[in-house]
């Protein structure tokens, strides 16, 4: 028996390590490109032989990747505001009342979180130009919402339904308003539920390319993926490569803060206790 | 506290299911009151709308005298106890308790002071710091009983508050309930699914079905005068036994062999929409070993033979089981309170009586013995309005009286 588990868990353990191996290799291939001098670039050794801040201070020097920074951090912040906000209230509708046209509403938003985002990008080229919105941060900011909105409210709506209904009826009984039942009872238990959210819709955000590029056209609203991809480095013929990796390793760390932040409010089980059967 | 009054309460819910029809209730200050019935009688519904939690669709609540239909239920001043406990998760025990005591916006001082208070009628002191999670079920029903009696309301309204709980503790919380309710003085409306709760529990016990109250009155009365068949079939346990009855030349045919009517029950039923099919019902207890009963108690009942199946001896009495010839009784009510019961000891060919004989008895199973049965105790009712017609101003009077 004992026997028995100990294999299994070695099993396990072994298949873990092959999918954290295979998901790890390209970033830490990245970070180690990252910290080699150009001259050693393409020496093809895992572990760079000589170690070097270069590319990391190169970066902060351009104006360009520090603005994309500013647009990226700016623009994903204030989406995923925006679409937590307004997702935890159309799902808290959604998973507590009975209104006409529900199923309809979640059917287009799901619709629209299917949509292919190429086929509306030249339309929305053309709209925001004409509408003023071309290179601007509201530009990225309104079709972002757009395609997280869905994403959030099936999340939340999800954590939603599992609140029992009996709280909120218990805390009216014990004198609570509308108001403040949502507020002291309700939305301190659906917490990991919109930092769930919160997280995935800035992940979305943080990184999107497809839009970014179509719809930006200068530093003032261009964020850091379509930066990268303008990169060339100091010359014509320098290799941008090395910058290339330093930026892209700058960017993972936001969404590593990001994330450490709010997985520690991310309890599963918050409600256990609440309700019996 | 108050008085809670129902003037014609009724509730009809969006899809047009009426949950609730005309329900008369008077409530007295510091009374217990059960509501009872088979599910989906609307029993919680009412108490919701007591609550505040549904809107009366028509019909009046009054508590303490003023009008309350509209009111939300934060201003109604009453505390509900769940099924659920609906404890709050994210809370302790010591928050739970405040909670209400914190949105009526006392200061601190007095709240700690009142917390301690319900927590130590309630024996939770120790468990104060707790989260609702580690506590076992029947601390968290103290819990939620704790949130409900700290800021003293002007009732509590309680929905099956003990029917998650295990037999044991269920017997225990009864008297938690029952104690604390008299120390408090404070209406209560106590809805249950649970017979012994009902008949031990309350001073006055609500019977509902599909919606109307059946009967309202104390435990014991509405176990000897039932007003009719549903009530006499819901209170009990074992319950009534019933049996279809023909009147044939003024005496009613049975299977137990003939039963005798006084005058009273002859002019009743030979009134012209008078029905000729019966049923008769009879209480377990209401039966005796025809060897243990004397000359003289025997002439007020009588005397029948049948086939013993099963005996069951509790000690201080058994509970024997007669198989019967003939059809069993039918009626809607009947059909009904089988649904409930979850319908199978009302399964089988022919009928089955249940008995509780003295002890002394010495019956066995698979003979043949003769039973008495008291006709004083027996109730006659009309198959198709379920009304007991053995009923004067309200007793029940048996099938002798003139
Ligand atoms: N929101 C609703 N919409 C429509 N019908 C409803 C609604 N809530 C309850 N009902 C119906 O109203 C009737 C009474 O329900 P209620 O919950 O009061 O029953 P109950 O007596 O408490 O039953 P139980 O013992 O099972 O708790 C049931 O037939 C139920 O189906
Ligand atoms: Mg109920």
């Amino acid at each position: 028996m004992a026997d028995t588990t100990t294999r299994a868990k070695l099993q396990w353990g072994l298949l873990n390590a092959v999918v954290v191996v295979f998901a790890l290799i390209p970033v830490l291939w990245i970070m180690s490109l990252s910290f080699k001098t150009p001259a050693t670039l393409t020496d093809g050794k895992f572990i760079p032989r000589e170690w070097t801040l270069e590319n990391y201070r190169n970066i902060f020097d351009t104006d360009q990747f520090v603005r994309a920074l500013v647009n990226s951090i700016g623009i994903a912040l204030i989406a995923t505001a925006i679409a937590v906000v307004l997702g935890t209230m159309a799902a808290y509708a959604i998973a507590r009342l009975d209104f006409p046209g529900k199923r309809l509403l979640v059917g287009v938003a799901l619709l629209i979180a299917m949509f292919p985002q190429v086929s509306l990008v030249s339309p929305l080229f053309e709209i925001e130009r004409q509408l003023g919105l071309f290179d601007t941060w509201p530009g990225l900011i309104l079709p972002y919402i757009t395609f997280a909105l869905p994403l959030a409210i099936y999340t939340l709506s999800a954590f939603f339904k599992q609140v029992p209904w009996d709280l909120e009826k218990a805390a009216k009984m014990d004198g609570a308003t509308q108001g403040q039942a949502f507020r002291r009872v309700i939305a301190p238990l659906a917490a990991p539920g919109v930092f769930t959210t919160a997280i995935l819709v800035f992940i979305f955000c943080w990184n999107d390319f497809l839009f970014a590029i179509s719809l930006t056209s200068t530093e003032r609203s261009r964020t850091v993926p379509v930066a990268l991809s303008f990169f060339t480095g100091e010359s014509q013929f320098e290799d941008p490569t090395g910058a290339i990796c330093a930026a892209a390793v700058v960017i993972t760390v936001p969404i590593i803060l990001f994330v450490l932040f709010f997985q520690r409010r991310i309890v599963s089980g918050l409600t256990s206790g609440a309700v019996k059967g | 506290m108050a008085d809670i009054v129902l003037d014609k309460v009724s509730k009809k819910f969006p899809d047009g299911t009426i949950a609730v029809r005309d329900v008369d209730l008077e409530i007295a200050d510091g009374e217990f009151v059960i509501l009872v019935g088979p599910s989906g009688c609307g029993k919680s519904t009412t108490l919701n709308m007591i609550a505040g939690l549904e809107d009366i669709s028509s019909g009046e609540l009054r508590i303490g005298g003023e009008r309350v239909n509209d009111k939300a239920p934060r201003d109604r001043d009453i505390a509900m106890v769940f099924q659920s406990y609906a404890l709050y998760p994210n809370m302790t025990v010591r928050e739970n308790m405040a909670f209400p005591l914190r949105l009526a916006k006392l200061d601190q001082a007095t709240i700690e002071q009142k917390v301690e208070e319900a927590a130590k009628v309630l024996e939770l002191t120790p468990l104060l710091d707790r989260k609702p999670a580690n506590l076992s079920g029947g601390q968290r029903q103290r819990v939620a009983m704790g949130r409900a009696i700290v800021r003293k309301p002007k009732a509590f309204l309680m929905d099956e508050p003990l029917s998650n709980l295990d037999a044991k503790l269920r017997v225990q919380m009864r008297t938690v309930v029952s104690r604390l309710q008299k120390r408090l003085g404070t209406t209560t409306v106590y809805v249950t699914h649970d017979q012994t709760e009902a008949m031990t529990l309350g001073d006055r016990v609500v019977i509902m079905r599909g919606g109307a109250v059946q009967q309202v009155g104390p435990p014991q009365e509405l176990y000897d005068h039932p007003h009719n068949l549903f009530v006499a079939g819901f209170i009990g346990s074992p319950s009534m036994n019933f049996l279809p009855a023909t009147l044939e030349e003024g005496r009613l045919r049975t299977a137990l062999g003939d039963v005798p009517i006084g005058d009273r029950i002859r002019r009743e039923l030979s009134r012209a929409d008078a029905p000729r099919e019966l049923i008769l019902g009879i209480r377990p207890e209401h039966f005796e070993d025809a060897e243990l009963v004397d000359e003289e108690t025997r002439r007020r009942g009588i005397v029948f033979e049948a086939p013993v199946d099963i005996v069951e001896s509790m000690g201080s009495d058994k509970y024997v089981y007669l198989t019967v010839e003939g059809e069993r009784a039918t009626a809607a009510e009947l059909k009904e309170l089988a649904a409930d019961a979850g319908a199978a000891d009302f399964t089988g060919v022919g009928s089955h009586l249940v008995t509780r004989l003295s002890a002394e008895s010495t019956v066995t199973e698979g003979e043949n013995r003769r039973v008495w049965f008291n006709l004083e105790k027996i109730h006659l009712f009309n198959p198709a309005d379920g009304r007991n017609l053995t009923l004067r101003e309200g007793r029940a009077a048996g099938a002798l009286a003139d």
